[in-house]
């Protein structure tokens, strides 16, 4: 229904028009919620409404207090600190096991391939409270609890879903007879991954280790029943914040983490033209 | 891909120097409700304590309840060291032996020389439980948006007279209490009644006549903010917090404290905490004589020692909940009642929120 | 590998192996291979999650604070036929066991149990401990009768029996808003106490219609996704990608400004004098938050599996049909919706599982009436520390989503799973 066709009647005009008009609606009910925040949290004020001034552009009524408040606010700087720490080092892991699995997986010969894929694919589909109820008493009984370790060691396991995943359908339009050209060649099996398979997969790679980064960076039921003081995370702090009072520092960080998630998603975007170019399917 | 290199190095610098600074100084774990309330504790005892010995006090936010604390105790992690528990909570730990027994007769006697057991408020001193404070539940009410002036425990329950919508703590507790109250039973009859099928229900059917007026509360900063965003015009909240956004922040609220239910908030020791004699330490500390009258400063709860009255700020009286004024018609929270029938009427008020 | 075929005409390897036989081993060693590869990150699954999910779920059947705490009352009590009152033997070994001082912690652990089962045995048991120490001789009976009458009814003591088991079903019982009675038999919780069963339907009432509000809000818009060039399309992909990589607590918070009271919409309301300042709709914290929040957080999960499969159908068919005769209506329902079902499936079933064990939202913008089973389980963890209870919960919603799984992964196939 890209374009009208001319032999369109009134009615089916009309249809037309209407239609564009719904999935503009829902358009925005997808994206407004998330830009009517970006505004508000440069309020002069402590409120979350616009005021007037604010809708006249008034210089007076816009301020940067709330972001110098997450600058002041040692809480803030620490829980972001812990984050990064979380995020990256439950990213690293999971990527090195999911890639390695998703290598195995696409193999013809996989034994149990179901099966273990169910497994493999699990953390994402059992609900987070149950995961987190259970990780709670297991990981107290070792002492993980409440430590940095324990908490990566989960996020690694939720994450680790996503880099099967996407690797797995990277994989899965890999032409293995580059393997069998590279080793015909005389290139040794490292050899061949390092300068075959890893540059083809990796836009796959990258992408699930940003699901990943993104899952842990968001993940708070864990959190909330695994982290002590020390391991306070952003995510954890936001629902601190919003449980408690909702002043415009949180909406402050959540223009800061939607930036990110621009950023992230960028790249992400980036990745999948040019894994699309390298598989010959040209995007246009 | 080469260009990824020097990042992932970055990152795994980073990885470490994180790992490097998160184990640092000797510290200990305090745990209180957050807000106003750990921001007086902070002032009053964590940094002269931290100024006078040197050690550390990370200050963490919780909603109450002993989950965490049994967890811990079972796992045999204790990673709290001093948590401020409310009386049922200090007495039902204390009974399953998830916290430590403390050596009462080490506390330091009153600036006026009593003795600490004379000292403290009868009931303030428990086996595992150390009392810090009295703070009480009371009901504010937004003046600009009132009509009329609610002055009992029945105008809460009287929607007509006093429309909008109510904020109530999401737990039995109080709320039960109060509803035999304004539906006329006697202050000192409440528990007598509550102890009877017949009382539970005549509570849950006066609750019944505000269901729908409520919005249902569950961290004690909250009240003032649905109070201040216009939630809720009328809501249960802890008089410290309420004295905080009065005093403090010049909100235009104003309590009622007819009917309020008086408490103690309690310091105790989880079971097998790594850090048992600094933080003991802290606690006899924080509970002496000066310490006591100093929190009164920042936030309205009143101290637990008979020495610290005197001490307290002149202007800081008439806002304690054990205020004459304030003081005439009050409710003691029967921790005994609420250690036996917590559960099963926690679990028929959650069937009454769900139905 | 060289082959030769000898005399017999059996094929060999160079080395002499039969080829069979080679080639068999040949396929071992690319299993093993493969298995291995797989190997870390299965035993990295099954170790940091799998086996602490199994450990917690074993917590719904097991219940040994009473058997701990009083073995040989216990073992008195078994020997018990269940009317009048039990043998003075039970009451003497309860009377040693309560004054053992080194039995306090398991005496606190059992009387929590039990006072689950009934109201009243928290301090029935803390009164008893610290009177009947100082009973030094029998009969016993009489001394706990005379410290509370409870312990002169046959109901009491049949409550500790029936809690007495190393193994139970009473917390999956309860789970289901049935108990037992002191008889033993099971029986339904008197109606003010029922509310499981309640929060299971609504949880699924909700996941439904938060999958059905996905499916009629994404349907046209990943129908125009899918038909519009792709350097438009790719453009407007980013209008849903962008939410789908936000925060959840980003969204959850957005949805709190805009909603409540004094919010965005609110004002907009009342600017435009819709509503007057007095009657603001309540919009949150209630089912219509939970609803609106948590579609927003979902649809994404919906609309990229109908996109990828309305991506593959070619736009020949509806111009088959339409120069067949079929009205626009006609050859859209008959002819385009039934090559989408395959996508329809994928996106309901996925939201579905992802919105049935939902908790931080309805946790944030539910109220009361927006509760999930899951902010059900998240209190009997943290609140009212009755854990057999909160696993008994956990394990049945665990098992309604185990079988979506299994039907999921029947009709769709999770290596079909794809993000972005």
């Amino acid at each position: 229904m890209s374009n009208l066709p001319p032999y369109a009647g009134p009615a089916e005009r009309t249809w037309y028009y209407t239609y564009r008009l719904i999935c503009a609606a829902i358009f925005v009910f997808l994206i407004a919620p998330i830009i009517v925040m970006v505004p508000l949290s440069f309020n002069a004020e402590p409120y979350f409404t616009f005021r007037p001034e604010m809708l006249a552009l008034n210089p007076d009524a816009f301020s940067m207090r709330w972001y110098q408040d997450i600058i002041d606010n040692r809480q803030w700087l620490f829980s972001m600190k812990n984050s990064f720490i979380i995020g990256i080092a439950a990213t690293l892991l999971a990527t090195t096991l999911g890639t390695l699995a998703a290598l195995g997986l696409s193999r013809p010969d996989m034994p149990y391939k179901g099966v273990i894929m169910g497994i493999l694919i699990s953390p994402m589909i059992v609900p987070l409270i149950i995961t987190a109820a259970g990780l709670f008493f297991f990981y107290s009984r070792f002492g993980l609890s409440q430590t940095f370790v324990g908490i990566i060691m989960a996020h690694t396991a939720l994450g680790t879903p996503f880099v099967v995943i996407t690797v797995t359908a990277t994989l899965s339009g890999f032409d293995t007879s580059l393997i069998r050209a590279s080793a015909g060649l005389g290139a040794s099996q490292t050899r061949t991954f390092f300068k075959v398979i890893m540059p083809l997969i990796s836009p796959g790679v990258i992408s699930g280790g940003l699901f990943a980064f993104v899952t842990s960076f968001d993940e708070v039921v864990v959190v909330l029943f695994l982290s002590g003081f020390e391991q306070r995370t952003i995510p954890r702090q936001m629902w601190a914040g919003i449980r408690e009072q909702i002043s415009p520092t949180i909406l402050a960080v959540a223009t800061i983490l939607v930036c990110i998630s621009i950023a992230l998603l960028t790249v992400v975007e980036l990745l999948r033209r040019r894994s699309e170019r390298l598989r010959g399917i040209s995007p246009g | 891909m080469k260009t990824f290199k020097p990042l992932s190095v970055a990152l795994v610098g980073l990885f470490a120097v994180g790992f490097a600074s998160s184990a640092s100084a000797e510290a200990i774990t305090v745990v209180s409700w957050g807000g106003a309330y750990t921001k007086s504790q902070i002032n009053a005892y964590h940094k002269p304590w931290e100024a006078k010995t040197g050690n550390k006090v990370n200050s963490e936010d919780y909603n109450g309840g002993l989950a965490e604390v049994r967890a811990q105790v079972e796992a045999g992690n204790v990673t709290w060291d001093a948590v401020d528990v409310e009386l049922s909570d200090a007495i039902r730990g204390c009974d399953e032996g998830i916290l430590e027994p403390l050596p009462l007769d080490e506390l330091p006697a009153g600036a006026d020389g009593s003795k600490a057991a004379d000292d403290f408020i009868g009931g303030t001193l428990t086996e595992c439980a150390v009392g810090e404070i009295v703070w009480s539940t009371v009901f504010a009410f937004d003046k600009t948006k009132m009509k009329k002036t609610p002055t009992s425990i029945k105008d809460l329950f009287d929607t007509k007279n006093f429309p909008g919508k109510r904020g109530l703590r999401k737990t039995p507790r109080v709320n039960l209490e109060w509803a035999l109250m304004a539906d006329g039973v006697a202050t000192a009859d409440v528990y007598k009644v509550l102890s009877t099928p017949e009382g539970v229900n005549r509570a849950f059917a006066k609750l019944d006549t505000i269901k729908g007026e409520v919005i249902w509360w569950e961290a004690g900063a909250q009240p003032p903010q649905m109070l201040a965003d216009g939630e809720v015009v009328i809501s249960s909240a802890y008089n410290g917090r309420l004295f905080n956004a009065i005093m403090v922040e010049k909100k235009p609220f104003d309590i009622v404290w007819d009917g309020q239910v008086w408490d103690i908030d309690l310091w105790v020791v989880p079971k097998g905490s790594k850090n048992f004699k600094t933080t003991w330490d802290f606690i006899k500390f924080s509970t002496d004589t000066q310490r006591l009258a100093d929190q009164a400063k920042f936030i309205s709860y009143g101290p637990v020692r008979k020495s610290s009255f005197p001490k307290v700020q002149k202007k800081m009286q008439p806002h304690m909940p054990t205020a004459p004024v304030n003081f005439k018609n009050p409710l003691q929270n029967d921790y005994e009642f609420w250690a036996d029938n917590g559960d099963e009427l926690t679990e028929r008020f959650n069937a009454w929120l769900a139905g | 590998m060289a082959v030769v075929s000898d005399g017999a005409g059996m094929l060999r390897t160079a080395d002499g192996v039969p080829l069979k036989q080679a080639l068999a081993r040949a396929t071992r060693v690319n299993k093993i291979k493969a298995f291995l590869l797989v190997a870390p990150l299965l035993v990295f699954i099954l170790i940091t999650f799998i086996v602490p999910i199994l450990d917690m779920m074993t917590r719904s059947v097991s219940s040994p604070e009473v058997v701990d705490a009083l073995p040989k009352t216990i073992a008195e009590l078994v020997k018990w036929d269940g009317t009048d009152l039990p043998p003075e033997a039970a009451f003497a070994a309860m009377a040693a066991e309560m004054s053992d001082k080194k039995n306090k912690f398991y005496l606190g652990k059992a009387a929590a149990r039990l006072n689950f089962q009934k109201s009243g045995f928290r301090s029935l048991f803390n009164k008893s401990q610290r009177k009947i120490k100082r009973v030094k001789q029998g009969p016993f009976k009489d001394a706990f009768a005379k410290i509370d009458k409870r312990w002169a009814q046959s109901a009491t003591w049949n409550i500790i029996r029936n809690a007495s088991g190393r193994y139970t079903d009473v917390h999956y019982l309860n789970a289901i808003d049935m108990n037992r009675d002191p008889a033993g038999e099971i029986a339904a919780q008197p109606k003010i106490k029922r509310i499981y069963v309640t929060l299971f339907e609504r949880t699924i009432y909700v996941s439904f219609g938060v999958t059905i509000l996905c499916l009629i809000l994404a349907y046209p818009i990943s129908y125009l996704l899918a038909t519009l060039p792709l350097k438009t399309s790719n453009l407007l992909m980013i209008l849903v990608l962008l939410p789908f990589w936000t925060s959840l607590l980003v969204r959850t918070t957005a949805w709190i400004v805009l909603l409540q009271a004094n919010g965005v919409l609110n004002d907009l309301f009342v600017f435009f004098g819709i509503v007057n300042d007095e009657n603001r709709i309540r919009m949150i914290y209630n089912m219509t938050g939970s609803l609106i929040a948590m579609t927003h957080i979902l649809m994404p999960f919906m609309v990229l599996p109908l996109y990828s499969v309305m991506k593959t159908i070619s736009p020949t068919y509806m111009r088959a049909a339409r120069s067949l005769g079929a009205n626009p209506f006609t050859a859209f329902v008959r002819v385009y919706m039934p090559q989408t079902v395959p996508g329809i499936g994928a996106g309901s079933i996925l939201v579905f599982i992802l919105a049935i064990g939902y908790y931080i939202t309805p946790a944030l913008v539910g109220g009361q009436s927006g509760q999930l089973i899951s902010n059900l389980i998240e209190y009997h963890m943290k609140k009212s520390l009755n854990w057999g209870l909160a696993a008994a919960l956990g394990g049945l919603l665990l098992i309604g989503i185990l079988v979506l799984y299994w039907l999921y992964n029947r009709i769709v196939g999770i290596d079909k799973m794809k993000f972005g």
